[in-house]
């Protein structure tokens, strides 16, 4: 019996096709642009929290976080975008990838709607971003190591500031205790998929784990909060595996460019 | 080595975040180069890798040297090396205070904050993060006001 032909099958992603701009800078092009798209997905939630914040001051320092997260991502996404050799722009990588072509980690491309969830995903994410540009800023790659050294600055107040309220909530009332340790429990499964290793990687993830989680857990024990016991998420980000989320906050922050091809202010 | 006609005018460019002083007083102005047929490149660093001055300046870089007869002028953005408080001239730092925004003072050295509005050395963080990327917020118990902090990076 003959089965009957299938409709048009839609055309397969062509994430793949688009990673192999040059072959050879190919691995380099997926490690640049799994940095720059953490940075830029951290900075798309942490906008988030603008005029929500629980005080003024505090909607400022989001603000500034987000800014500073974005200022890394753009000059990321400009290197990698010269390391494709392909042509495409920052806006062009920033705007015109689906969720598919994303390479973050699923640490922040989750809601942060909880602001003890928003600082304890700072406090794993600025300390990893720390040890990890300290260490880019003296790689052998010029421009990474240009990024890194500039932004590494950056993190260490980002981190100070997760620090501050990490101690704040969990050294504060019962509720306040509860709550951030609840946001650690949610944000520790994620925590692991940071040192998976990457190809291309120009500083091993793996190398940073140590360093990243005794510094996290300092600041856990100090706040009197304990270290979650849970096992790590499966993960995928770097393979273009993502939850549902970031499908939605792609949506939200491209829309405006997709709408209006090829517009500039 | 004597500074160029064109450094001179980008060097006079005023910050558009804080217009009492010059790219070049905060560091900013890295490097203006001439070439024997009068292209001009500049070379400017953020002080924060978001910071959204950074355009404004390169359009303000390109308009001033271009009504001073410039013909080609263009403007690179550049990291390293990273931008540092330490390359404020002290002269900025004057310039700073007496605009209200307390100066930063030597990276590494955390010495109180000094009011720029009375002088007092009794002032306290109120937030690491202020009106732009590279302030901070503080409040003086002597006097009673706030005032913006240039953050030692």
């Amino acid at each position: 019996m003959n089965t009957p032909p299938s409709s048009s099958s839609p055309p397969l992603r062509s994430s793949d096709e688009q990673l192999v701009g040059d072959p050879v800078r190919a691995p380099l092009f997926g490690y640049v642009l799994g940095l720059a798209d953490d940075a830029l997905v951290s900075a798309q939630r942490m906008s988030w929290w603008i005029s929500r914040a629980p005080e003024l001051e505090e909607d400022l320092a989001l603000a500034n976080i987000g800014l500073d997260q974005l200022g890394q991502a753009r000059a990321l996404l400009s290197y990698a975008g010269e390391v494709e050799g392909a042509g495409r722009t920052e806006d062009d990588l920033a705007y015109l990838r689906d969720d598919r072509e994303f390479r973050n980690v699923w640490l922040v491309e989750r809601p942060q709607t909880d602001f003890g969830v928003a600082m304890a995903r700072l406090l794993v994410f600025s300390t990893w971003q720390c040890e990890l540009y300290a260490a880019l800023a003296s790689s052998t790659d010029a421009t990474l190591a240009g990024i890194a050294g500039k932004a590494v600055k950056e993190v260490a107040y980002h981190r100070d500031h997760a620090r501050l309220w990490t101690l704040r909530l969990g050294d504060g009332t019962t509720e306040s205790h509860d709550r951030m340790q609840a946001a650690l429990e949610g944000e520790w499964p994620h925590v692991e998929e940071l040192f998976a290793p990457v190809e291309g990687a120009l500083v091993d993830p793996q190398s940073l784990r140590s360093a990243v989680l005794s510094r996290v857990e300092e600041v856990i024990v100090e706040a009197t909060l304990s270290v979650p016991q849970v096992s790590p998420a499966i993960g995928g980000g770097r393979r273009g595996l993502h939850t549902e989320h970031l499908g939605h906050l792609l949506a939200e922050m491209q829309h405006l460019h997709r709408s209006h091809p090829g517009v500039t202010w | 080595m004597p500074h160029s006609a064109a450094w001179k005018i980008a060097a006079d460019l005023p910050d558009p975040e804080l217009p009492v002083v010059t790219i070049a007083d905060l560091g900013i102005l890295r490097d203006v180069t001439e070439d024997d047929q009068g292209r001009v490149h500049v070379q400017i660093t953020p002080t924060y890798s978001g910071c959204p001055a950074m355009e404004t300046i390169s359009e303000d870089l390109v308009e001033a040297l271009t009504a001073a007869g410039y013909q080609h002028v263009d403007v690179e953005f550049v990291l390293a090396p990273a931008w540092t408080t330490d390359w404020m001239t002290e002269e900025a730092k004057t310039k700073l205070a007496a605009y209200g925004v307390a100066p930063p003072g030597t990276v590494a050295l955390a010495l109180s904050v000094r009011c720029p509005q009375c002088g007092s050395l009794d002032t306290r963080e109120s937030s690491r993060f202020g009106s732009t990327a590279c302030k901070s917020l503080w409040v003086c118990r002597s006097c009673r006001e706030p005032f913006d902090h240039f953050k030692a990076h």
